[in-house]
């Protein structure tokens, strides 16, 4: 288990990390989302020892790591660039961390051809990085990092030189690898899409702060501020004002009707500013809509639309100048044609649709 | 400068066609290497004068060999250029290796300054040193001088390497369990080695002919090859200096092909 407790990292006057508190399972696969800047780098340097913290403790099963030079750490690092070297064969760049942990020739190439096997590649023992493509000079330099057997992985946008098709491949060979051994995986990402699929949890950070720890599907519907809901998928943010009825929570949107919400564990107070996100998928679009009674209804004109392929969003603007994003699958039911720019159509949503940020 | 006049003809004549391009090709490479081709053609002449072709003989060759202060002053050449070469390397290597560490261009334009200072500056300034330190004119003197404007050109040439270089390699090899030792001696070494061992025979060049510096800085009875020709020649130019000329030549031509065919891929079959 990793705890990270109250940990503060700073570059001059950047703030990279303030006061960081997270806590990692042993063998899960956790994934530090966010954009460029956010820090989540900055903290895997520190965890892999590379970044001295200035604040703070990490603890590894319990002993700090603070002090113990990182070639001393139980922790392997996947480098984003896969820093495999060039001088060196496969086999040997694979042999280096037993060699430094001076384990004995028949032990290394035994451990080697056996990884090789593993990342199915064993035909490739002899050859340079440089003879490599990108996605086996990935799969090298994952071998490389758990030949022997960390305690911990980390890995630094692995993905991200890979292109689209060969990327999806490789995170499902990811997420099949961490299964099979067992070894927790700490995988920094500004790919929200790679972090949806890949984690068992992820936590969102922002400016040095983490914003959110959770599973992927409560961080996807139930963000927790405005930047989790913007930062992950498309996200309708839509301002007003929480208002305590006697039949319930309602959401005042200046200009616009009121309309029924959910205040889920009452986390917002009647009178309190805050925003509704709502996810474009959850709207529903058509010329004439027959909102049933747990429906809220707008009218309003299609402002923009993007054709997808499969789906299309449609920018539809409501009557005082909100603007909200739909999403219609192309291939849904009684679909004849694409609604065009200007034509007048409604959107209604379930009252539990929606989900508060502040 | 007359070469220069041929390229810039050269460039005009490419529009005209090949021929023309060729033909200034050759007077190029004719004006280059043409003074080159006499003193080695003459070092087997069988004549005392540099004036006609008499008859092939290899007797300037025997008598050089037998001419015991030339010899001396040979074989304190190769080892003076040897100890430079080899100190010039290890100090440049590390400073071609501090300045990408620390990214400051004042510590490259330090390091690299001896290299574009006039030789003769360099040769008096040294001179000035040696007697205020009252260091004794002789070999060490030399070898003294010659690291000293020698550093530039290794560190360079580590310099280069080092930006061609993954920062990354050093920290992964730090990360997959190697001391900051280990990670030099297995990972930063042999990545640098074809800089530093190009930049250690351009160091040995350099010191083998260098005549300037080393006037200044030698002392009684540490006479080197370029000052024993020098020497030599005040008197007249004889055959036996054309054919010292000529291996020396040789041995220079030979540690210019090392350095150009020294690549990484070289290196690492």
């Amino acid at each position: 288990m990793l705890e990270i407790i109250d940990v503060s990292r700073s570059f001059g006057d950047f703030r990279a990390l303030d006061q960081v508190n997270l806590k990692i399972e042993s063998g899960e696969f956790f994934t530090l989302l966010g954009p460029s800047g956010c820090g989540k780098t900055t903290l895997l340097r520190c965890i892999a020892g590379f970044e001295q913290i200035d604040s703070g403790k990490i603890l590894l099963d319990g002993r700090p790591l603070t002090d113990i030079a990182p070639e001393k750490r139980p922790i392997h690092t996947v480098f984003q660039s896969y820093a495999l070297f060039p001088h060196m064969t496969v086999a040997e760049n694979i042999a280096f961390p037993l060699r430094m942990a001076k384990l004995d020739k028949t032990e290394i190439s035994r451990r080697v051809a056996e990884v090789l096997e593993d990342v199915r590649l064993p035909d490739k023992a002899n050859h340079y990085p440089d003879a490599l493509s990108g996605g086996q000079k990935q799969r090298i330099a994952i071998a490389r990092a758990l030949v022997n057997r960390p305690r911990l992985l980390l890995l630094d946008e692995p993905l991200s030189a890979l292109d689209a098709k060969l990327r999806e491949q490789m995170q499902i060979e990811l997420i099949n690898l961490q299964q099979e051994v067992g070894i927790t995986f700490i995988y920094v990402t500004h790919d929200q899409g790679e972090a949806l699929a890949l984690s068992h949890r992820i936590a969102v950070m922002n400016q040095g702060n983490i914003s959110q720890i959770d599973e992927p599907s409560v961080i996807y519907s139930y963000p927790k501020n405005r930047f989790v809901a913007d930062f992950i998928g498309q996200c309708n943010l839509i301002e007003g004002r929480l208002e305590g009825w006697e039949s319930g929570w309602r959401f005042a949107i200046p200009g616009l009707d009121s309309i029924p919400v959910q205040n889920n564990n009452e986390a917002f107070s009647s009178g309190q500013d805050c925003a509704l996100s709502l996810r474009p998928e959850k709207i529903r679009l058509a010329s004439r809509l027959d909102a049933s009674p747990d429906e809220c209804l707008f009218s309003g004109t299609v402002h923009d639309m993007l054709y997808l392929g499969d789906v299309t969003v449609y920018i539809v603007e409501l009557g005082n100048g909100l603007q909200v994003e739909a999403l219609l699958a192309n291939s849904a039911p009684g679909r004849t044609r694409l609604f065009e720019k200007g034509d007048a159509v409604q959107i209604a949503w379930r009252h539990d649709a929606g989900h508060l940020v502040n | 400068m007359k070469s220069e006049k041929s390229l810039i003809l050269s460039k005009f004549s490419a529009s005209r066609g090949n021929k023309g391009v060729i033909a200034a090709a050759v007077l190029v490479y004719l004006f280059l290497y043409l003074p080159l081709a006499v003193v080695v053609i003459f070092s087997f002449n069988d004549s005392r004068l540099n004036a006609e072709w008499v008859g092939f003989t290899l007797d300037w060759y025997h008598k050089l060999f037998n001419n015991r202060d030339m010899l001396q002053a040979a074989g304190n050449s190769v080892l003076i250029a040897c100890i430079s070469a080899l100190m010039a390397s290890v100090l440049g290597t590390l400073a071609g290796m501090a300045i990408h560490r620390f990214r400051q261009k004042w510590l490259s334009a330090l390091v690299l300054g001896p290299v574009a200072m006039p030789d003769i500056l360099i040769g008096v300034s040294l001179l000035l040193m040696f007697m205020l330190l009252n260091v004794t004119l002789g070999t060490v003197s030399i070898i003294l001088a010659h690291v000293s404007f020698c550093i530039g050109f290794v560190a360079l040439a580590v310099q280069a390497r080092m930006a061609g270089m993954d920062d990354s390699l050093i920290e992964a090899a730090r990360d997959l369990g190697a001391s900051p030792w280990q990670s030099f001696r297995l990972i930063t070494l042999p990545l640098l080695l074809p800089g530093i061992i190009a930049g250690g025979l351009m160091a040995f060049t350099l010191s083998i002919d260098d005549f300037v510096i080393t006037f200044f800085t030698a002392g009684v009875g540490s006479s080197t090859l370029p000052l024993e020709i020098y020497s030599m020649v005040k008197i007249a130019v004889t055959p036996e200096v054309n054919a010292v000329s000529t291996l020396l030549m040789l041995l220079t031509l030979v540690l210019i092909l090392a350095i150009s065919r020294i690549s990484p891929q070289a290196l690492r079959n």
